[in-house]
Order: structure tokens, then C-alpha cells, then sequence
């Protein structure tokens, strides 16, 4: 493959702008931190599969070709711009999602990070993750995204049962991504994550137990079990609605689930979150930027962003959609510097909610402090404490409420959603009752 | 959202059958008489109809009954241009079907009396048509039809011969002491055979075979030879011109414009407008501003005098002040009113509410205005915790009630949820207490929550039907196995030709309101008919059962069912209730228990993962917003206990469902 002569010096340059920033990190002392609204996590959409996967619904095409050029290009003006607009000094995590962003090439990535570090601070020991999808990742090419800056993967494994995979669409034999996560476990030690679906059409609890007791022997310190939920518009839903296959059973998801979180546990894994455990400490901290409700920008077709914008006077941080089609996305992003389609400003309450919502899913909940950060006129005990219904839930020993603060118990985390439907509008009427003359969200 | 009965009673065309019956603001042919008419002038009357030179003895008053799609009004048709009422074209095709609904079903509903001109034998006789609603459901309203009349046309279909609906109607004619002439229509038809009917008719009527005419209304064949057996068999009218008014109202009509148009069969005396006139059920008093002929559109006429048949108009303003049945007489001269006036039974009850409360108000506006052609449908305002405000509907029967509901749908667009039909108990009190609270001692109960406690009753009655049914043999074991099932009792059992049964059950009506139709056409291949006939109470032994969620009681579910039934009722709530009931985080109990007794029970298992596994590149908007809509519909739901029940859930238990 001939490789345009600026192509390859962009890229080498890219390369050694990320080492480089490595040797500055490990010279100079920790820095100080920024304050919250100074900082944020960064979340970069690659938007192209090479197939479409017969379950999944994100915002992904399958292109004929693509002018990867214009997209890096696109991305790097569209980081530049939202970091400029936040006004972030410290970019503490990147996350290069899909699509399937193993397609890119490392060059796209050094180019993006290098953006991102000559515009604001990226911290050498920043977690730089890339989705890879083991087809698309040869150990070489693996090798390549590490020199451009990535230092943690997650491989989108999904199962260990070549039919399966089959039925999911997959590109790739289990032997493959056996093979990758090898690979990728060499070059990322210790930083390796991988997921595994459960609760297929027609999946068991015994043979699902054993893909991930094989998994267990093969694994790094991260592992995500995701629950098959079939999306209207996917093949599969389209198959179980034509009665081609079986329909999902939730009870035998709800067994492989609690079976799973079970044998992690033994495993020495931690759940700290719903679908996420880890050992050694290895919890991936752009999630739980996320979870802890952090400011992060969304760059890409269809990325999603929650920050406070800067130099409007206000305070107010806005929930942000880009545009999601590719080609419409490339060219406001040339127009305009970012394709950004939709701004909401979010109010007080809505804060709160997304805090509580998202806090529960992890294991140490909303800690008191975290709460007063948000919600500085309302306690958590405010809130919570007087509620019959929410006793009741705490009774049950689904819910603790203490003086570390909010959280589901070992029994209340797999029904969260069910526990949020109480705690929900509980904290929607302590809110207009504390705040009578603000307009619910305002 | 329409929860009927499910393809039920009479297949659509029973349907419409009765649909036009309550003849809506549907697509009426513009009215012949100019506005101007209705202004009086002397110039008009002169130009008005003279009645007063068809005497009693020229006249015959006659209905044409008939089981559904036998030929009733290709027939009626036919006489119509016989007697040059209406020209005789290709596009006369049930002409007397007015409504939308019986010209697209082909069916007749309700054929408007018409009054034919006919000359024969150098005499001009009056031939009033007078048309009854075909369904047992009116079956009072046809004996009050057939009491305008001196005979009818029983019309059998020379293919499919003696249906039940052709036996209940005869015997509604027979009981009146009716002439009735047979006619075989589609005789053109194939596989007619009309003497295999003819031997139908003698065996189960009674009346000897030369006396069935055999004709096809289609193409006309021998119809002149009915016409002449109406003047030769039927008896004019007794009646007397010279004694004070006594007039029959056989049917009402409202119009928007005119008020209540009743339609009256004079038995004494004379009526013109201007005459001063009472209602002996209201004993209103109203002056009448038209009288007239129907032919078949209204035609004013000077005077209507005894044995003629037409329509009054006399500023009444509601369907109520003009109920069928009813006699009107000239104020200052009261007659005895004519026997066998009642007013409407309502035999079937069920709730009715909207889907969505803010469609209240419309629903409440389409009720009313359906309501406004119709007398029979009584309403209560009720209102049931789990679905909001509604109405507790009484209907004559089933037909009655399914069209009300289709009609509510297709004229009003009115999306409603109907509950499953219940019918009229009755108790027989010996506390002397609750007889002083309910003023008497025998209480009909509509709502099962107001269900005396067995300590305080000396019996409990149940409605009950005599069902015909008539079946090609080879179904009649099964059928007496559904029949048994049902708690019916066999009284009678024939043979109508070699292999054409017809059998006789008295029915609890409570068995037979919900899928019994639809069983006995699903078990015959669709060759059975049915029909049945208000036959009292009987005594029942019946029970309130209760619904309990974890040992709380769901007051909509309380249900009053008959002993023998009450573990098969309760059970399949259960399991209703059980696949609608979502889970929740503890376990829920679901029983049927008669008083203390548990009789039926399902178990509703806890939730054991419900969160949803990830939140893919920080879109947490959409999960956001799933999560206070759940939140939000939460509030709303009905709490039993601490068990959260949706509406649906009850909708999918109180609902009517076939598939029982």
C-alpha cells in the first residue's frame, strides 16, 4: 500500500508527539487539579462498521468508502472547538467508541489525541481507551494504536460460542478473539477490558456459565456482562418478531446474570457498576465520569455531551447531541467547526435525577458529599429519609441509606430500575416542596 | 379500543339487523314533502292526502319476518313496486334499508313501514307494510309491531329452511293470533328445495304445505301471488271510525329538526292536526302538528283514521315521551290504553368508560346522542376506581349491545372499554331490616357490590332464556354436551325434516351473554341457529366471589357467579389477572376466595433483574426520559395493598372477551 508522503509524516509526527508527551508526564510532578468544571472526559464516535451486527442499534454505518482523511480532520476541528467552548484545562479520559473504531487507522487517533493535548492538558496516565473489535485488530495493528496513545482496550468479544456469534452478526470466531485478547493482553497489561453478552435467543445458564469460566482463565482485570436487549430496527428483533427465533427468556437472563456477577465475585472481581467488575483496581475511569454525573464532551457523529459552556454568563450545563449522520455531520464540522444538532440546557432538578439515577448504579452509590456537589439546599437524608415508601425498599434490604450516603444493596442493584420508579418521583416532590416557587427542573 | 363480544351474535348481519332499527341521522334520502309543507295553509290541506276513502275493509295491515338474510326485504322491494310506490328500476335494492350499514350488509335492520296502494279487482285497497325489527333482542318491541298488524309473511329460504330466528318469530305471530302466510323465497336458488321446506313448515307450524307460496323475490317470480294472499288471507282490521281516538305508537324516531316522530296504528277513532292529544304512560298532553302516511317517505296526510297506519308529530321532545307501546288518545276523551304495555327491560348490563378520562366528555356527548333514537338503553353514571369515570349501560340483549358499541365506534369514533356484560339478579330478602331499606322484598341487583349476604336472603333468581337452536344432526351430541356445560336444560328435542333437528334449552342468561354463540358456531361449522326468548327467573344458588392481591380486595373484581361455576370464573381471573399483572420486587398472591374459602390461586413472581445493562456513549437523555415515564405512569396506577396494578391489567380482566 502506498502511503501519501504527508499521510506518513502526519502520522509519524502524531507518534512521537504521544511519546514525547509520555517523557514531559513522567518528569514533571502530578499536577494540580482543576476544579470540576475545568475538567472533563472526552468521547470520540468512530462512526463505520465493516457489517452490521444483528443486535446492535447505535449510530453506525457501512460505508463503500471512507475518506478518512476528512473524518480526522473533522474530528480533531470538532475536539478543538468543544474543548475551546467548555473551556476544559484537563482532559482526564478519552474514549474512542463506535462503530467500530478499530477501523480507523492509529493515525486518526494520534491525530485526535495530539488535538486534544495541544489545546488543553491530557495527563500521560490519562485512560485512552479503544473499542476493538477483534477481526479489525491484528496484534500489529493493536501495537500501532499503542504507539498513537492508547494505553487501555476493550474488546468487543461478546461470547465464546462460535454460533452464537454467528446469530450475533459477528465478524469473528471465538478462536479470533481468544487470540486478540492474547494479544492485546501483551501489549496492554493490566488494561485489557472485554464484554460479554448474555441472555441470547435460546442461550442456557450452564453452557453461558461456562463460556464465562473460560473467559475467567483468559481474562485481564475488566470484564463487562452486558444483557441482550432487543432494539426495534435490528435484525434480531426482527427474527424474534417473525418468530424465526426464540424470544429472549428474562428469567433465564436474570439467572445467567446473577450467576455471572457470582463467579466474578469469586473471581476477586469487584462490580462497581451494574454491568461492570473489576480487579486490581482496574475500573475504567471515563465510565465512571459518567456515573458520577462529571462533565464530558461527545465528538462525533451522534456523540452525546453534558458540560457547562463557557463565556455565556451562565452556569448552566447542557446536555448535547452532534449530528448523527456522518456526511451532514462532516460538513456543519467544516461549516462551522462542530456539528453540534441539539442543546439543552439542563435544570437543577434534572441534575439531581441524572445524579441519582446514574449514581445507584454503582457500588458505593451517591456518597453524602457527592450529593451536597449537586444538591447543596438538599440532603440526601432531605430527600430520602421520611419517605414511607422508601423505607419500605430500605426494610427490604434492597436499599441502604447511611452515613456514607445512598446505595443498592448486593439484592437491590439487579432491580435498580424498579427501585428508581420510587426514588424518582420521591426526589421530584421533596424538590418542589423545598423550592415551591421554582418550576419543577428550573 | 373495541372489546366486544368478539365476532359474536348474528355475524354482522344480526348486527345491522338491529342497527338501523334505532335509525340514526345516518344517509336518509332527502325527504319528498318541501319545508313549505309544513307550514299550514288552507291551499296545502287541500292538496294533502284524503284518507277517508280507503275504508277498514280495504285495508290489511301485515309485517314480513324472517330469519336474518332469508329475504326479507328483497321482497319487501318487490310489493313496493308491485303497487307502484316506487318506480321499478335496476336500482332498487332494498329500498326500505336506508341506513348506510344494511345496503353494505345486505340485511335488513328495520324496513320502514310503507303503505302500499293496490288495486285489484276493481277495488283500491290499503296495504300498510308495517316492518319489525327482525332480532329476539326487541322481541317486546316486535309483539308491539305485530300488534299494529292482522297477519304476516313468514319468509323461509327454500335453500336453508327453518332457522331458530324463523321459530321465534313465528311464535311472536302465533301468540298475537296472527294469520300467517308462509312464502319460500329463492326458490331460483340451486339447491333450493322448497318442499322440503314446505314439510319443514307443516311439521313445526302446523300449517298445511299448499298453503306456502313459492316465489323468488330476486327476480319476481310469483310475488303478485303474495300481494293476493294478503287481501284474501289476512283480515282487515276491527276497528271503529266513529269511537274516540285510540292509537298505537309501534316505533319512534328522532329528528333534529322536527322533534319525536312516533309511528301509530290507529285502532279507534280519527287524529288530524291541531287535535289536542295525551299519552296514556306520561299522561302528557301536546297538540299534533302532522299526521301523515309513510309510502315509504313521510307523506302529510289531512286526517289518519282506525285501521290506518302513518306517523304523528306533536312537539314531543324526547324518544322517552313517545315509547313503543304506548297509547295516545284525544284530551278529555281517555280510552282503555292498549293491553301489553311495558317499558324497556334491560337484560344485559355493562360497564362503559373511556380509555383516556379527557375523552369523557365526548363520550358522554356520543351516548347521549345515540341514546336520543333509543329509549331501550338505560344509563347509570359509575365510576371504578381502576378505570375512572364511565357509565353502567343496560341493554335488551347482546345484539342491543354489541351494535350500541359498534355504532358508538364507527359514528362517533369513540374509543371505549366495555366491561364483561352482566346480567339483572335478583334476591328475595327476609331481613326486615334491609327490606325497610330497600322499601321492598324482592331487589334486583346490578352491581355486585351491593350482593346481600346469603344470611339475609331467602333465595337468590337468575334471568333465564328458552333457547331454540336448530342444527343439521350430526352436531346435535356436541351441542348437548355445550348446552350442559351450560348449566341449560333440555325441553324439547324434534326432529324438523330427515336430518334437520331443532332443540329447546332454558338457559341462565349469565351462561349464554358472553361466547355461547360463537361456541355453537365454531362446534357446527357455522350451521346452527340460535335465538331465545325471555323466560323469567329461576332460583339460583349464586355466590359473590372476591379477588384478592396478597389478602386485599380488589373491589372492581368482586363478582357474582353461580355456585357450580365459581371455581372455573375464579381460576380464569386468576390466570388473567396472573399473565396482565406485572411483576413487581415481592411476590404477589392472586386468589378467588368465596368468603373465607380460597378457591383459585396464581402466583405472580418477584422481579429478579430489571436494569437495564448499559448506557452506550453517555446517552443517558434517552434512558433519562424512560425512566420518569415509567416513573410518571407509576403514579398513576391503582394501589392494592402496596401491589401496583395497571389499568390494563384490568381492562384484560374485566373486559368481554370471546376466548373465554
Amino acid at each position: 500500500m502506498a502511503v501519501p508522503g504527508a499521510r506518513a509524516r502526519g502520522w509519524a509526527a502524531a507518534a512521537r508527539a504521544a511519546q514525547r508527551r509520555r517523557r514531559e508526564e513522567r518528569t514533571g510532578g502530578p499536577a494540580r487539579p482543576e476544579p470540576a468544571s475545568r475538567r472533563a472526559a472526552l468521547y470520540v464516535h468512530w462512526p463505520y462498521c465493516e457489517k452490521r451486527c444483528s443486535y446492535c442499534n447505535f449510530n453506525k454505518y457501512i460505508p463503500r468508502g471512507v475518506e478518512e482523511a476528512a473524518m480526522r480532520k473533522c474530528l480533531v476541528t470538532e475536539a478543538q472547538t468543544l474543548l475551546r467552548l467548555s473551556g476544559v484545562r484537563r482532559v482526564e479520559s478519552v474514549f474512542f467508541g463506535g462503530g467500530t473504531p478499530s477501523l480507523a487507522s492509529p493515525h486518526t487517533v494520534a491525530a485526535v489525541l495530539e488535538a486534544v493535548a495541544q489545546a488543553t492538558y491530557l495527563p500521560a496516565d490519562s485512560e485512552v481507551t479503544l473499542e476493538a473489535n477483534p477481526t479489525s485488530a491484528p496484534g500489529s495493528r493493536l501495537a500501532a494504536f499503542g504507539a498513537a496513545g492508547v494505553n487501555r482496550l476493550s474488546i468487543g468479544l461478546q461470547s465464546l460460542d462460535d454460533a452464537e456469534l454467528r446469530l450475533l452478526g459477528r465478524t469473528h470466531s471465538a478462536g479470533d478473539a481468544l487470540r486478540t485478547l492474547a494479544a492485546a493482553r501483551r501489549l496492554f497489561p493490566g488494561r485489557v477490558s472485554v464484554d460479554l453478552m448474555l441472555g441470547l435467543p435460546a442461550q442456557h445458564v450452564g453452557p453461558w456459565l461456562g463460556q464465562l469460566q473460560e473467559l475467567l482463565r483468559r481474562c485481564d482485570d475488566h470484564v463487562s456482562l452486558y444483557q441482550l436487549s432487543l432494539e426495534r430496527g435490528t435484525a434480531l428483533f426482527a427474527q424474534v418478531q417473525q418468530g424465526a427465533l426464540p424470544a429472549p427468556d428474562p428469567e433465564l437472563a436474570a439467572e445467567m446474570y446473577q450467576a455471572g456477577r457470582e463467579a466474578l465475585r469469586e473471581a476477586g472481581f469487584r462490580q462497581y457498576e451494574v454491568s461492570n467488575f473489576a480487579r486490581n483496581g482496574a475500573l475504567s475511569t471515563h465510565n465512571w465520569t459518567y456515573w458520577q454525573c462529571g462533565q464530558y464532551l461527545g465528538v462525533g457523529p451522534g456523540a452525546h455531551g453534558r458540560f457547562v459552556p463557557q463565556g455565556a454568563g451562565s452556569n448552566t450545563r447542557e446536555a448535547r447531541i452532534q449530528t448523527l449522520e456522518p456526511d451532514n455531520w462532516m460538513k456543519e464540522v467544516m461549516l462551522f467547526g462542530h456539528g453540534t444538532r441539539k442543546r439543552t440546557p439542563m435544570g437543577r432538578l434534572e441534575m439531581l435525577e441524572e445524579v441519582l439515577a446514574m449514581g445507584l448504579r454503582t457500588d458505593v452509590g451517591i456518597t453524602h458529599q457527592h450529593w451536597q456537589r449537586f444538591g447543596p439546599q438538599l440532603t440526601l437524608w432531605d430527600v430520602f429519609g421520611t419517605s414511607k415508601e422508601v423505607k419500605e425498599l430500605l426494610e427490604r434490604g434492597l436499599l441502604l441509606l447511611d452515613h456514607r450516603g445512598l446505595r443498592c444493596s448486593w439484592e437491590g442493584l439487579p432491580v435498580l430500575d424498579s427501585l428508581l420508579l420510587t426514588l424518582l418521583p420521591q426526589l421530584q416532590e421533596a424538590w418542589q416542596q423545598r423550592t415551591p416557587s421554582l418550576v419543577p427542573g428550573g | 379500543m373495541w372489546t366486544v363480544l368478539g365476532p359474536g351474535w348474528g355475524r354482522g348481519h344480526a348486527l345491522a339487523l338491529w342497527a338501523a332499527r334505532r335509525r340514526l341521522p345516518g344517509p336518509r334520502p332527502a325527504p319528498t314533502r318541501e319545508p313549505a309543507a309544513r307550514r299550514f295553509s288552507s291551499a296545502d290541506l287541500k292538496e294533502k292526502l284524503d284518507m277517508s276513502g280507503f275504508p277498514v275493509e280495504n285495508t290489511r295491515n301485515f309485517s314480513i319476518i324472517a330469519h336474518v338474510d332469508h329475504g326479507k326485504s328483497t321482497l319487501a322491494d318487490r310489493l313496493l313496486e308491485l303497487t307502484g310506490t316506487i318506480d321499478k328500476t335496476k336500482n332498487n335494492k332494498q329500498v326500505l334499508d336506508k341506513l348506510q350499514v344494511e345496503r353494505e350488509r345486505g340485511i335488513t335492520v328495520k324496513a320502514q313501514t310503507a303503505s302500499l296502494f293496490y288495486n285489484c279487482e276493481g277495488k283500491q285497497y290499503l296495504l300498510n307494510l308495517i316492518d319489525t325489527p327482525g332480532h329476539v333482542d326487541f322481541s317486546y318491541e316486535v309483539s308491539r309491531s305485530l300488534s299494529a298488524c292482522q297477519g304476516v309473511l313468514l319468509v323461509v329460504d327454500a335453500n336453508e329452511g327453518i332457522q331458530a330466528q324463523t321459530v321465534a318469530n313465528f311464535f311472536l305471530a302465533f301468540e298475537a293470533q296472527l294469520s300467517v302466510i308462509p312464502v319460500i323465497n329463492k326458490i331460483d336458488l340451486k339447491n333450493a328445495d322448497p318442499e322440503r321446506v314446505e314439510k319443514q313448515i307443516e311439521k313445526v307450524f302446523d300449517i298445511p304445505s299448499d298453503e306456502c307460496i313459492k316465489i323468488s323475490a330476486k327476480l319476481g317470480t310469483n310475488v303478485e301471488s303474495v300481494l293476493q294472499a294478503v287481501i284474501e288471507r289476512i283480515p282487515p282490521p276491527k276497528v271503529h271510525r266513529k269511537n274516540p281516538l285510540r292509537a298505537l305508537v309501534f316505533d319512534s324516531t328522532f329528528d333534529q329538526y322536527r322533534g319525536v316522530i312516533a309511528n301509530v296504528a290507529l285502532f279507534d277513532g280519527v287524529v288530524s292536526k291541531g287535535d289536542k292529544i295525551v299519552s296514556a304512560h306520561t299522561q302528557k298532553t301536546y297538540e299534533v302538528n302532522e299526521v301523515g302516511i309513510l309510502n315509504p317517505n313521510e307523506q302529510s296526510t289531512q286526517k289518519l283514521y282506525a285501521g290506518q297506519v302513518g306517523y304523528l308529530i306533536a312537539g314531543m321532545k324526547d324518544v322517552t315521551e313517545a315509547q313503543i307501546g304506548d297509547t295516545l288518545y284525544l284530551h278529555k276523551q281517555p280510552v282503555e290504553p292498549l293491553p301489553g304495555f311495558k317499558s324497556a327491560k334491560p337484560m344485559v348490563f355493562a360497564g362503559m368508560y373511556p380509555i383516556d378520562q379527557s375523552e369523557y366528555n365526548n363520550l358522554k356527548s356520543a351516548i347521549e346522542k345515540l341514546t336520543l333514537n333509543d329509549s331501550s338503553v338505560t344509563v347509570h353514571r359509575d365510576s371504578s376506581l381502576a378505570l375512572g369515570a364511565g357509565w353502567r349501560l343496560g341493554f335488551l340483549g347482546l345484539l342491543h349491545m354489541e351494535v350500541f358499541n359498534q355504532r358508538l365506534e364507527q359514528e362517533y369514533n369513540a374509543s371505549v372499554i366495555l366491561t364483561t356484560p352482566t346480567v339483572p339478579y335478583k334476591a328475595v330478602l327476609s331481613s326486615a331490616k334491609l327490606i325497610k331499606e330497600y322499601r321492598e322484598k324482592e331487589i334486583t341487583i346490578i352491581n355486585p357490590a351491593q350482593f346481600p349476604d346469603k344470611s339475609k336472603v331467602t333465595e337468590y333468581l337468575e334471568p333465564v332464556v328458552l333457547g331454540t337452536i336448530i342444527t343439521p344432526d350430526e352436531y346435535t351430541g356436541k351441542i348437548m354436551m355445550l348446552c350442559q356445560a351450560r348449566r341449560a336444560v333440555q325441553k324439547n328435542m324434534m326432529f324438523i325434516d330427515e336430518n334437520r333437528v331443532m332443540l329447546k334449552y332454558l338457559f341462565p342468561l349469565n351462561e349464554i351473554v358472553v361466547d355461547f354463540y360463537d361456541s355453537l358456531k365454531s362446534l357446527s361449522s357455522g350451521y346452527a341457529s340460535f335465538d331465545y326468548e325471555d323466560a323469567g327467573y329461576q332460583t339460583a344458588e349464586l355466590v359473590k366471589m372476591d379477588v384478592l392481591l396478597n389478602g386485599n380486595i380488589v373491589e372492581e373484581l368482586v363478582t357474582v357467579v353461580h355456585k357450580d361455576k365459581a371455581h372455573l370464573v375464579g381460576k380464569s381471573i386468576c390466570e388473567r389477572l396472573k399473565d396482565s399483572l406485572p411483576r413487581q420486587l415481592f411476590e404477589i398472591a392472586i386468589q378467588a376466595a368465596i368468603g373465607n374459602k380460597i378457591i383459585a390461586r396464581e402466583t405472580v413472581k418477584p422481579y429478579r433483574k430489571n436494569v437495564l445493562a448499559k448506557c452506550y456513549g453517555g446517552d443517558i437523555t434517552r434512558k433519562m426520559k424512560l425512566l420518569k415515564r415509567q416513573a410518571e405512569g407509576k403514579k398513576r396506577l391503582r394501589k392494592i395493598g402496596n401491589i401496583e396494578v395497571p389499568k390494563e391489567a384490568f381492562i384484560k380482566v374485566l373486559k368481554t372477551q370471546s376466548d373465554k
